[in-house]
């Protein structure tokens, strides 16, 4: 027996003797997550990280304070009993994990690989508190990720009430949606989810990369969808297709849950946006994507631009992947450009550090001025200025203020903007009565119940830019009410 | 669903008409409308082609399309009884119609297609229709029948005469704007090249003139922003803010060079498949 099996079994048996001291918890070393080498996988789409051995899982486990107020809980937006999942890891019992995850989290193995934890769960860590450092908390999300991996496979169908005649309509197929369908089809209700694009899964699929989230993961919470008896049907674009008015009118539909995303990219409004080799986010990752642009000529006919030098302007997760996804696709240098400092940066840890690894130049405190054209009309650079940060702003992060005589020209051929979203007007085009605030997001209640009467609403159309677990909580609380009102 | 061809016409050498089995777009669909469709149901490019009639008691829509790149080759190598990958829509908001008047309906090469319903619908809703339809050549010419039945007056101009009128479509434009009374409304749909000048030539006699555009498109619901022009100085997506646009407050020149941003590409992707069905057809006879 190795001396780490060896120390690894003394510790197993002092935490099932419930011998275990904090002292002891203390000492055993974070577990570092295991990933594919940063040089290698720069041309690959597969999934960078590769996900805990069942040791370092319990490892990882035993580092629990198991604190009576499991204040980590707090800090989740779906409240798992995180203490106790975290717990039955430590101790071995993998399915006793994944099932009290799945109490409150219907979409874990996803969740544990996009969640931003360290400013959810992860910060509340009294672990990385004692540390004073967050990446020392417990890897909470990379136990939910394990526990979900370990029931790959084996999706449970979870058990449907008898019918009830009555008939749910989801709009958008992404992580929201999904958790509608789930919980108002097992209340018994009949349950229709409509996708415009020709593939469900929504931001999961088209957004986020294969290399942090493999698509097979959402296809079989998908699987799952469809074995409960949920019918999904793709190419439907409510409010063209079918107005909401309609579905409720004249298909039968009780009740509506729309969860459409965000979905209409934001601009800079700088001179050269229009020129070619300049992308939003949301068309460079679709492309590459759902689109399969980096297998084109390969059995995939969707082109993307043949990149040498690419910029890409952002903070956030979106930045990163399409930065990383730039790397892959074969740009030689991918410069993020970001008008703040690393620290205000959105985006989650791990997706900073995976971006440095593998190569993606971090130009912070700058911005664009102008993205220049040749006479073809074609992307040649990009003029930028310096920043510096000034006083603190309404969102609590310095502002950056521009250094007067700083331009100077990044040498780019492709331009890729990720600065977020604004909400998609098509819902409010097509659906009079329904109430929008002044961004063209839709107003709704604590319940998440919209001003139409059986209409709810969740996800980036109401909160503007958020994440996959707040739609997914919201699509919870959506669901909770939706039932409650059907139950009438 | 299943998106069957239910007819199939070639209408002239790279043109094709089908009409799909799409109940729930013919349904919904208005004049203006497009559609993104695909030959695969899973890979592949995603097509927007604009609508250009429809049936809704047989549940069908007309598109009208060209053989330019491997996509659209795969579409015109199907025959009756297949089906397309997918039909979704019906995307964009529909023409805004009413009894302007006098109406100049001018349609140039596969442009005449999606200008079809829309001139049926201003003819219907009382409009005197005048349309101006061009093409390079008589064989390139479409629908002219469908046109000649719905029209008021009809003028065609082909670029080497061989039917019609020796004459590019500003031509007869600029005559019928010099009327008195004025057309009421202009409307163009063709290469970009020939709406920017339609434009100019209306924008002198300030006769109100609308254009559809038919950028290159992913989703066709607002979501990728590759649609975007600049109208009036503003930032619009073709998809949901158009198709049809003020046609004096459009950026042409922009536009005609972000529609060049994957010629290289698409070439590859086309001549590829070529080289493969041609591969394929020296045993079973099919050509392109």
């Amino acid at each position: 027996m190795t001396n780490e099996s060896k120390e690894f079994q003394e510790l197993v048996e002092k935490q099932q003797a419930g011998l275990l001291k904090p002292k002891d918890r203390f000492a055993i070393p974070a577990q570092e997550m295991p990933a594919q080498d940063a040089l290698g996988r720069r041309s690959t789409m597969s999934e960078v990280a590769l996900g805990y051995t069942p040791m370092q899982a319990r490892l990882e486990a035993m580092r629990c304070l198991q604190c009576k107020n499991a204040p980590c809980v707090e800090g989740c937006p779906v409240r798992i009993r995180i203490r106790e999942f975290v717990e039955a890891i430590a101790n071995g019992m993998f399915q006793e994990a994944i099932t009290i995850i799945k109490e409150n989290s219907l979409l874990p193995a996803v969740c544990g690989r996009v969640c931003p934890q360290e400013v959810q769960c992860q910060e509340k860590c009294t672990v990385g508190l004692k540390f004073k450092d967050v990446n020392q908390s417990v890897s909470i999300g990379r136990l939910e990720r394990f526990a979900a991996d370990l029931s790959k496979g084996c999706g449970a169908v979870p058990a449907v009430a008898p019918t009830t005649g009555k008939k749910v309509a989801v709009i958008g197929s992404g992580p929201g949606g999904i958790v509608v369908a789930a919980d108002t089809r097992r209340a018994g209700h009949e349950v229709t989810v409509f996708e415009a694009f020709h593939k469900p899964g929504g931001v999961m699929v088209y957004g986020i990369p294969e290399f942090r989230l493999p698509k097979s993961i959402v296809q079989e919470e998908i699987d799952v969808l469809s074995k409960m008896g949920v019918k999904i049907v793709c190419n439907f674009i409510v409010g063209r297709t079918r107005t909401i008015e309609q579905l409720m009118k004249e298909d039968g539909f009780d009740a509506v849950y729309i969860g459409v995303g965000a979905g209409l990219p934001k601009f800079m409004n700088i001179e050269g946006e229009h020129l070619v080799g300049v992308y939003s986010a949301n068309e460079y990752l679709t492309r590459a994507n759902l689109m399969k642009a980096y297998a084109f000529g390969r059995g995939a006919d969707t082109p993307i631009a043949v990149s040498k030098n690419v910029a890409v302007l952002g903070g956030g997760n979106v930045a990163m992947d399409a930065a990383r996804m730039a790397v892959r696709l074969g740009a030689e240098n991918v410069y993020l450009v970001y008008r703040r400092s690393e620290k205000e940066m959105p985006a989650r840890i791990e997706e900073v550090h995976h971006a440095k690894e593998e190569g993606v130049r971090f130009c912070t405190l700058q911005s664009p001025r102008r993205i220049l054209g040749d006479a073809g009309g074609h992307v040649v650079g990009m003029e930028c200025l310096r920043y510096d940060l000034g006083e603190p702003d309404e969102s609590g992060r310095r502002r950056p203020v521009a250094i007067k005589g700083s331009e100077f020209v990044l040498d780019v051929d492709t331009v890729i903007v990720a600065i977020g979203n604004d909400a998609n007007p098509l819902i409010q085009q097509t659906t009079p009565g329904l109430e929008f605030n002044t961004w063209g997001n839709i107003v709704v209640d604590d319940n998440c119940k919209t001003s139409m009467e059986g209409v709810y609403a969740g996800g980036d159309i109401v909160l503007g830019a958020a994440t996959v677990i707040l739609a997914m909580g919201q699509g919870r609380i959506a669901a909770a009410a939706m039932n409650q009102y059907l139950a009438r | 669903m299943s998106f069957k061809i239910l007819s199939k016409r070639q209408l002239s050498e790279n043109v094709f008409q089908v009409d799909v089995q799409a109940p729930l777009v013919a349904r919904a669909r208005k004049a203006g409308q497009f559609v993104i469709v695909s030959p695969d149901p899973d890979a592949g490019e995603r097509i927007p082609l604009t609508i250009a009639g429809a049936n809704s008691a047989q549940g069908t829509i007309r598109l009208i399309f060209q053989r330019v790149g491997k996509a659209t080759a795969q579409m015109a190598e199907l025959n009756e009884g297949d089906a397309l990958g997918y039909v979704a829509g019906p995307l964009g908001r529909p023409t805004h119609i009413e009894n302007f008047g006098t109406a100049v309906c001018v349609g140039g090469g596969i442009g005449i297609a999606p200008l079809l319903p829309i001139a049926a619908a201003l003819k219907e809703a009382g409009n005197t229709v005048v349309s101006i339809l061009g093409a390079r050549t008589k064989e390139l010419l479409i629908l002219e029948e469908e046109f000649r039945t719905l029209s008021d007056e009809l003028i065609i101009v082909t670029d080497d005469g061989s039917y019609g009128r020796k004459a590019v479509v500003t031509e007869p434009l600029e005559t019928v704007c010099r009327r008195s009374p004025k057309p009421n409304l202009a409307i163009a749909i063709g290469p970009t090249i020939m709406m920017k000048f339609c434009c100019e030539t209306t924008k002198k006699f300030e006769v109100p003139t609308q254009v559809s555009l038919n950028t290159i498109m992913v989703d066709g619901t607002g979501m990728c922003g590759g649609c975007r022009v600049e109208v009036g100085g503003k930032t619009k997506f073709v998809c949901v803010d158009g198709p049809e646009f003020d046609g004096h407050q459009v950026n042409f020149d922009l536009m005609m060079k972000r529609m060049s941003a994957y010629k290289a590409l698409e070439q590859k992707a086309y001549e590829a498949f070529r080289e493969h069905v041609c591969k394929i057809g020296l045993h079973h006879k099919t050509t392109i």
